[in-house]
């Protein structure tokens, strides 16, 4: 894959700084001496003095790719940033040391013992940072090329001020950008997210630095673009001699790109080796666990079954406890459940794992879900008239809910064109499209959130208005919405019940007790627990929050559920237990499900029909084994040439 | 693209100045009182009141009035005072000159004195220097312009030392500035009430940028932390301070009647308390339209400087 022409490679040589270059470095370089290495590191937390990295050893050479992986918080970014000797705020170095190996210097330099100075120096120029968000980090107020070569300013690259403005340029054309002027006149918002993740690897790339840390690059880009950064990466790695520190939580990049892993579990390395051995053979149970929850688009790496593993779903070490005795209560109420239900088509279908949606079982299977629904004892009247009134007028095999030439128009710039789209009763369809085509704008139309579209939302053969204010209770109710990021989705004044009456209280018809008592069960239904009844967002990590969120959408029994990428903000294996969880929910309540995503390889693992959506259009429809063994448009066909594997 | 949105708000701010000039107008002719009889005063005849009414356009309908004031007011002609006979522009000269030079003086210290202490107390977040910036700040912040004038009075004119003149003395012919140890204490007065509301929204932006994504960048690239602040973090916390600056700048033009009350400062302030005094409903006019335009010009410079530091207002939203 790392093809690059040996013409560019001979360009840049000239301009290269070689003849700084100590040669005692270079001689070290060839035998194999290492150009990072860190060594017994502890960084603290300043207020409590905790410890939140523990005994991180590692270790980097020229060339070479070294993946960090881990989940959120487990202290990636904070061993990323100490290598260039930054502590953030409310950090502290507690011992050990960082040793860099800069090529124009014959000592090594210890990076968290340097003086502001010398440390500045290094910066940029030896070591250098490719950060997590470009969006953040680019300065909006400064243009694009201003941001690269003050980099080289600083630093004096070159001998005149032609040098460097043609260094720019040169760095520029090798991130795959235009070089001219008008382009480096432009600011960080008139590019897209893959062109100012570019930028950030040209400043970073600019020096001709010795080591680079580069902090989940690709996270929040589409995949064909993730590709294209990836590649970019690898290359400049490959023909600069550079040694990389690649922070990431997705295994499947860290296979595309990776020499050496290493595992990080709440601050400490829990495993280390090369990539295949890391991969093929893990030796740690978390690495276990999160190669567990990676979804594959294959699907064989089952990742419905990742929760039954009873890993923790929580990432956050000072939840621990809370989580073990989470866990606990899921699984005594999951036996309850079992118990009292005893299922056989749930247990089937949970069993049999991401088959069940691919056999064409999927409709009588419903047939017997759905009147359980009604005598589980969590619905209410409504569920009962519901189950009764869905029996005649929807058959299983019947859309729920279709959409018919669906368009959207902000003024001359079409979003949405004639859109076709059938839910069906126990069936979930995955609509699948990259940031910026239409998916959201789509589940937020047939959600009643837009009502500015045109065409028809058919709900149970009944054309429904297009706002949700002019829709009845009824089919407000039924047709239910989750949102992306369960940071900003439930209000962090409200504890977790207060929120999820929220929908009862408008729908009415319910005491009090009622509603507390519906609430309940729904928190019990996602496998939180009762006792999440009085907590408010802010005591609960991320998965327990979308988890919240999901039952919010339950409460009211809907038979529409729409799932707006709820799993692009938490990690893999968190998602894999939120899928899960979705998948059980979806055999137990017969629910007609929507789930929007950016990740196909999540498909399999979900759906039974997936919906391409590509610049407004949907490009592909139909079942999971036919668009993706036999995809029909181009864009699908590249889409899965793109995306990244074990 | 920049000269579109400043010409769209300088439309605007002209016709705010409309609408203001509308209410002032109206307002004061609403007020009770017969402005001949009280120019007259004692010596009232019918015919005299009749040869004023005429002089000053009394006898015809409001809104004609409206536009021949409104058209003076583009000629510099304020019209007349009714409580001196003499044309209001001439009455106001010296005191427009003695106020412009009080605010001046008090913005040109207040304004730097607020970014930097906002930027050093933002600096050294949680230190000594942060702690008394924020604590004395909202100290002062908190008292009302006349009681640091009065305890400023007694501690340097009265009670504790008698360094300073505690009020104005202007012999005719000479002007303020001729006496600058009689401006330091109205000055100071006005700079220790604006300066902490600039300081503190000052460290409020910077602390926010500071903790920004292309800041942590910005140390990361090496670039030393004199051009941090001044070339990556200020531009971006500038912005929402200029309009507080705006505000304050503006709240100057109005609070200068307290200072000159206090300091018996023969300024615009003092010319508005004796015209609302008099009755002299010209004055009281012209002066609040000074004060209005004086607003309208300050928020009109913050808008600029808030379009020319956020390049997407520049470049037209997301183009």
């Amino acid at each position: 894959m790392s093809s690059f022409d040996t013409t560019s490679t001979g360009s840049i040589a000239t301009v290269s700084p070689s003849a700084r270059r100590s040669s005692a470095w270079h001689a070290r370089a060839q035998e194999g001496g290492n150009v990072l290495e860190i060594d017994d590191l502890h960084i603290t937390a300043t207020a409590s003095g905790a410890d939140v990295i523990s005994d991180v050893e590692l270790d980097l050479k020229p060339s070479e790719i070294l993946a960090l992986v881990g989940e959120s918080g487990s202290g990636k970014t904070t061993v990323g940033l100490a290598v260039l000797g930054h502590f953030r705020t409310g950090l502290t170095h507690a011992c050990g040391t960082v040793w860099l190996y800069p090529s124009d210097a014959d000592e090594p330099a210890e990076m968290t013992a340097l003086p502001d100075a010398t440390l500045r120096q290094l910066r940029g120029a030896r070591v250098s940072y490719i950060p997590q968000d470009p969006a953040l980090s680019l300065n909006p107020g400064m243009r694009v090329g201003e941001q690269i070569s003050e980099v080289l300013d600083i630093h004096g690259f070159g001998s005149s001020a032609e040098e460097r403005a043609e260094r720019v340029r040169s760095v520029l054309r090798e991130v795959g950008l235009p070089d001219d002027e008008a382009y480096q006149r432009r600011w960080p918002h008139q590019l897209s997210g893959g062109q100012q993740q570019r930028i950030g690897i040209a400043m970073a790339f600019a020096m001709y630095p010795d080591v680079l840390v580069l902090d989940e690059p690709t996270t929040g880009l589409d995949v064909a673009t993730q590709a294209q950064v990836l590649d970019t990466i690898r290359e400049m790695t490959v023909r600069n001699k550079v040694a990389g520190l690649y922070i990431t939580h997705d295994l499947a990049v860290v296979a595309e790109i990776a020499d050496r892993i290493a595992v990080m579990l709440r601050g400490r390395i829990v495993e280390q080796g090369g990539c295949a051995d890391v991969l093929e053979r893990p030796q740690h149970d978390y690495t276990k666990t999160l190669l567990a929850a990676v979804p594959d688009l294959a699907g064989r790496n089952r990742i419905g079954d990742f929760e039954r593993a009873d890993v923790p779903a929580d990432e956050k070490a000072a939840a621990e406890a809370r989580a073990t005795a989470a866990e606990e209560n899921r699984k005594t109420h999951l036996l309850t459940t079992d118990a009292t239900h005893a299922s056989p088509a749930a247990e089937a279908a949970t069993a049999s794992g991401p088959e069940t949606g691919t056999s064409g079982t999927a409709g009588p299977e419903t047939g017997t879900a759905s009147p359980e629904t009604g005598t589980s004892g969590t619905g209410g009247a409504t569920a009962a008239s519901e189950v009764s009134e869905r029996q005649p007028t929807a058959p299983a095999t019947d859309a729920v809910l279709q959409v018919r030439g669906l368009g959207l128009s902000y003024g001359p710039k079409t979003i949405l064109e004639s859109i076709d789209l059938d839910l069906r009763a126990g069936e979930c369809t995955l609509l699948l499209g990259e940031s910026g085509s239409g998916k959201t704008t789509l589940a937020r139309s047939i959600a009643g959130l837009n009502d500015g579209y045109t065409g028809d939302v058919i709900y149970r053969g009944e054309t429904i208005a297009r706002s949700t204010r002019q829709r009845s209770i009824g089919q407000r109710t039924d047709i239910q919405y989750i949102f992306q990021s369960p940071f900003s989705s439930l209000n962090p004044r409200r504890t977790i019940g207060e929120s999820l009456a929220v929908p009862l209280e408008m729908a009415g018809g319910l005491s009090a007790a009622q509603r507390r008592e519906q609430v309940k069960d729904a928190l019990d239904a996602v496998r939180l627990g009762r006792q999440f009844h009085d907590r408010r967002p802010g005591d609960l990590s991320g998965g327990e929050r979308q988890r919240a969120a999901i039952a919010r959408a339950l409460v009211n029994m809907p038979s529409v559920l729409i799932c707006d990428e709820i799993t692009s903000a938490l990690d893999v294996s968190v998602q894999a237990s939120i899928i899960s969880l979705l998948r059980t929910l979806q055999d137990e309540r017969g629910l007609a499900m929507l789930f929007v995503t950016h990740n196909i390889a999540l498909a399999r693992h979900i759906a039974s029909r997936v919906a391409v959506l590509n610049a407004g259009r949907i490009v592909d429809d139909g079942p999971v084994d036919a668009v993706l063994e036999n995809p029909q448009h181009t864009y699908t066909q590249e889409l899965l040439a793109n995306v990244p594997s074990l | 693209m920049i000269a579109r949105l400043i010409l769209q708000r300088l439309a605007i701010s002209i016709v705010i100045l409309f609408a203001v000039s509308l209410i002032i107008f109206f307002a004061t002719v609403l007020l009770p009182g017969d402005p001949a009889r009280a120019i007259l005063g004692q010596q009232a005849t019918p015919e005299r009141i009749a040869a004023i009414n005429e002089q000053m356009n009394l006898n015809e309908p409001p809104l004609t009035r409206y536009f021949l004031w409104l058209g003076g007011l583009f000629v510099g002609d304020l019209g007349t005072s009714v409580a001196t006979g003499q044309p209001v522009s001439q009455l106001l000269s010296d005191r427009v000159g003695s106020s412009v030079v009080l605010m001046v003086a008090a913005a040109l210290i207040s304004v730097p004195a607020g970014v930097i202490l906002g930027i050093v107390s933002a600096l050294r977040r949680g230190k000594a220097v942060d702690n008394t910036v924020t604590g004395l700040s909202l100290v002062l912040a908190a008292l009302p312009e006349f009681v640091v004038g009065i305890a400023l009075v007694a501690f340097f004119s009265t009670t504790v030392f008698t360094i300073l003149p505690a009020v104005t003395m202007r012999p005719p012919g000479t002007q303020v500035w001729d006496f600058p140890s009689q401006l330091i204490l109205p000055i100071a007065v006005l700079v220790l009430v604006v300066t902490p509301y600039i300081a503190r929204m000052m460290r409020a932006t910077m602390l926010e940028v500071l903790d920004s994504g292309y800041v942590e960048m910005a140390r990361l690239k090496g670039v030393p932390e004199r051009r941090v602040i001044f070339r990556h973090a200020l531009p971006h916390a500038i912005g929402p301070v200029a309009q507080v600056i705006a505000i304050q700048l503006a709240w100057m033009a109005g609070g200068v009647v307290v200072v000159e009350f206090l300091f018996r400062f023969p300024g615009l302030g003092q010319a508005l308390i004796d015209a609302v005094d008099y009755r002299d409903v010209q004055v009281v006019q012209a002066v609040t339209m000074i004060v209005a335009l004086i607003y309208v010009i300050v928020n009109l410079l913050a808008d600029i400087v808030g379009i020319l530091t956020n390049p997407k207002l520049r470049t037209g939203g997301d183009a």
